[in-house]
């Protein structure tokens, strides 16, 4: 099954790509022989690609000669690997408490409506992808935005088009 | 080497870097090299200098001079007069804001720092300063004077309990670790700090990760361990970095490796990194990820001191644990001894946040009050508001309301008191928020990151949380909470790990102290605290609205009509109770009512 898997690989699969495929084979021929390299792998493909897509992990599992059960598992439990490519930003929503408290929940829906899209999903033109994450402690300056990599806290919903402003260019 | 005349240490915490902290330290290099002052005075990126809420926030050594506030724009002024003409710029120094803040209460006169001693005040990438503060001396001493059996008993006699929230006597579990037979033993250190909230272990880890690694060696020592992993949560990136730097600069120092210290004793360490999940903090379920599986726990015994990383006796302690390790071993378990309450010794970190004025991380001896705590190290609640409760322990623990203001904090205490020590999260709620759609909040966590092996959790979760937004939603029935209260009894105890055991707390604690709330939902259809959206309506008081249509043009559902400079009007029908136009009012002009 795995074999007749990899021959329909989509087009626009990261195992398709000159650049991002070698970026594969040396997450895996760097972590091959460590103990425990289904995580490290996916850790690092994840981090590098923006997801793991079904014909990825059929690759890492052949590779790695693991079960496709297994890294599928892995992929499936935790929550930072995605199956689907991102937009090219990400704006996540922290849902920890103090968050919560100080107002994410309007945040969330004002983003809602000024891009048309829920969470977790990405703007058709694959510029955007809104989502929820966990805790990134920076709970004094709730409520707080990771836009890409960059913290932004006490945020009003009145505020949030100038994020998006800053993200768009 | 390059020797320095002054250190300039900037925060680059989340908090600070959302401020423009990292414009400030290209501000500073820009104007070091336009003054020519390149050579003489060094900048570092740290973290927790203060608390965050002033900041950007930098250090100046050796005059120990603390600016906060500043933007970019003000660097060339203050790197003139501070470093040019040698004046203080008062403007910006954080002493002369502590003064103003006096009315508020004290600036946090209760803390005691052990575990946070040096953060923010060492650079956390150079093993240096961490060595001229008296780095790696406790590990130097245990491996020259002392026997594994020996630093097992003075870690016991200090009375150090597991930091991560259950409380397990480190010193004990070394030596039950100890004691297994096996050629080969783990160390292992929890640093998966996952509970909304709480964000202590991550200040350790980014302002001084040599303290952990070091309580990791000398832990390793204590067990006979010869390998180690640092299980760090993958939303901690600058946390795993500082790791991995710090851990090559001890490799370098030969402080980890083969033949530590010229002996044969040999010990290494990795930085795993997690991917998202909760419940990897259980201690099982963290191992299995460490090993590349799914985060799902399993039932013990076997312990991992037993059978843990790849089936090998495994000592698993949290981050803060082990960097009080080496303090003890310093100072002496007498000194560590004689800070606490007779069964709970030493000091805790607590991250302190909701509805408090001064949010942050503080340190305080155990046995401590609440009272003291939100009062006085947290300069009270927020805008003059009313305590209400203080959910501590994180998602498995639960509130504590007025009447435990006075409880001393330590172990048994909180959790006699229906809630927990966990790892240090307390989030402070004042009269605005209500309880049941906080239950409802933490349920949804719970039930998101239930691991789903064992179907009292993976099902009794989602049928609670069920009912609670049944009881949100202004649906509930007579005979909901009776089965609330049922189902959480059952979960509880039924459930596989502390996930599933603990997750009823917040419910439960709730249900105990906070009945009314729940019952006002259920018979009277009303939300007290105002927050449950189908229990209330927003209605704009028309003499306080100027019209000035910042709530129309922000209002996501188009449900606030009105003219330019005249009263506005919620369509009722329309609105969908999100509270935007509360929040951008800035006439104070929207009400909520229920």
């Amino acid at each position: 099954m795995t074999t007749k898997a990899l021959k329909d690989i989509p087009a626009n699969d990261p195992l398709k790509s000159e650049d991002l495929k070698p970026l594969i084979d040396k997450a895996i021929a760097e972590n091959k022989d460590r103990p425990g390299a289904v995580m490290l792998v996916l850790n690092e493909v994840q981090s590098k690609i923006g997801h793991v897509s079904p014909c990825m992990q059929v690759y890492i599992a052949q590779n790695l000669n693991v079960p496709l059960g297994q890294v599928h598992g892995v992929v499936t439990f935790y929550s930072f690997f995605k199956t689907k490519p991102r937009g090219k930003h990400t704006i996540k929503f922290c849902l920890g408490t103090a968050c919560y408290v100080a107002g994410t929940p309007q945040l969330v829906e004002k983003a809602k409506q000024m891009l048309n899209i829920g969470l977790g999903d990405t703007t058709p033109d694959g510029q955007i992808t809104l989502e929820e994450c966990r805790c990134v402690g920076a709970c004094s300056q709730a409520p707080v935005v990771v836009v890409n990599e960059e913290v932004q806290g006490k945020l009003r919903p009145n505020k949030f088009p100038q994020v998006l402003k800053k993200v768009q260019g | 080497m390059p020797f320095y005349r002054s250190h300039i240490l900037v925060c680059v915490d989340p908090e600070c870097l959302a401020k423009g902290a990292h414009d400030v330290v290209d501000a500073l290099q820009d104007e070091l090299v336009a003054q020519g002052l390149l050579e003489e005075i060094q900048v570092l990126e740290t973290s927790r200098i203060g608390s965050c809420s002033d900041g950007p926030e930098m250090m100046v050594y050796p005059e120990g001079v603390h600016y906060v506030g500043m933007t970019a724009d003000d660097v060339p002024f203050l790197v003139e007069e501070h470093f040019l003409k040698g004046r203080i710029v008062e403007k910006f120094r954080e002493v002369h804001k502590a003064v103003v803040d006096e009315e508020l209460g004290p600036l946090r006169p209760k803390e005691v720092r052990v575990v946070l001693r040096n953060c923010g005040e060492i650079d956390p990438m150079n093993i240096e300063d961490y060595l001229a503060v008296d780095g790696y001396q406790a590990l130097g001493k245990v491996i020259g004077e002392m026997t594994p059996e020996q630093v097992i008993d003075e870690v016991t006699k200090s009375g150090l309990r597991g930091r991560g929230g259950a409380g397990f006597p480190a010193g004990r579990k070394w030596g039950l670790t100890r004691q297994v037979p096996g050629d080969i033993k783990y160390m292992v250190c929890n640093a998966d700090e996952g509970d909304p909230g709480a964000f202590m272990n991550r200040r350790v880890l980014e302002g001084d990760p040599h303290s952990v690694i070091e309580g990791m060696i000398i832990g390793a020592y204590a067990v006979g361990a010869s390998y180690g992993y640092i299980y760090c949560r993958a939303e901690y990136p600058l946390a795993v970095e500082t790791l991995n730097v710090a851990i090559a600069q001890a490799r370098e120092f030969g402080f980890l490796g083969n033949n530590i210290l010229g002996t044969d004793f040999n010990f290494d360490l990795e930085v795993r990194v997690g991917a998202g999940a909760f419940v990897c903090g259980e201690e099982t379920a963290l191992m299995a990820s460490i090993m590349g599986q799914r985060g799902e726990p399993r039932p013990r015994p076997p312990f991992p001191s037993v059978k843990g990383v790849w089936g090998k006796p495994s000592n698993n302690n949290n981050v803060e644990t082990y960097a009080n390790v080496p303090q003890i071993i310093l100072k002496g378990a007498d000194w560590y001894a004689s800070m606490g309450t007779e069964r709970s010794k030493g000091t805790k970190t607590f991250a302190v946040g909701g509805n408090v004025a001064k949010p942050g991380l503080i340190e305080v001896p155990m046995g401590i009050t609440l009272r003291e705590i939100i009062f006085d190290v947290a300069g009270g609640i927020k805008d003059g508001r009313q305590y209400k409760a203080v959910q501590t322990g994180g998602p498995m623990g639960g509130c504590l309301t007025a009447e435990h203001l006075d409880l001393p904090l330590d172990y048994e205490a909180l959790t006699q008191a229906g809630s927990m020590m966990g790892s240090g999260g307390l989030v402070v709620m004042d009269e605005t928020s209500c309880m049941v759609d906080i239950a409802r909040f933490f349920m949804d966590f719970t039930q998101a990151e239930s691991c789903g092996k064992c179907t009292p959790c993976r099902v009794g979760t989602r049928r609670i949380l069920e009912l609670l937004q049944k009881i949100c939603d202004g649906k509930g029935q007579h005979g909901d909470i009776e089965k609330l209260e049922d189902l959480c009894h059952e979960v509880a105890k039924n459930s596989l790990c502390g996930l599933g055991q603990g997750a009823p707390n917040p419910v439960l604690s709730t249900l105990k102290h906070f009945r009314h709330e729940y019952e006002a939902h259920v018979y009277e259809k009303k939300c007290p605290a105002k927050v449950c959206r189908n229990l209330i309506h927003f209605e704009i008081q028309a003499p306080t609205c100027t019209g000035c249509m910042v709530c129309a043009r922000n209002c996501p559902v188009e449900a606030i009509s009105g003219e330019r400079r005249q009263a506005h009007v919620i369509d009722i029908n329309k609105c969908i109770r999100c509270g935007i136009c509360m929040q951008v009012c800035n006439f104070n002009a929207v009400s909520v009512l229920s």
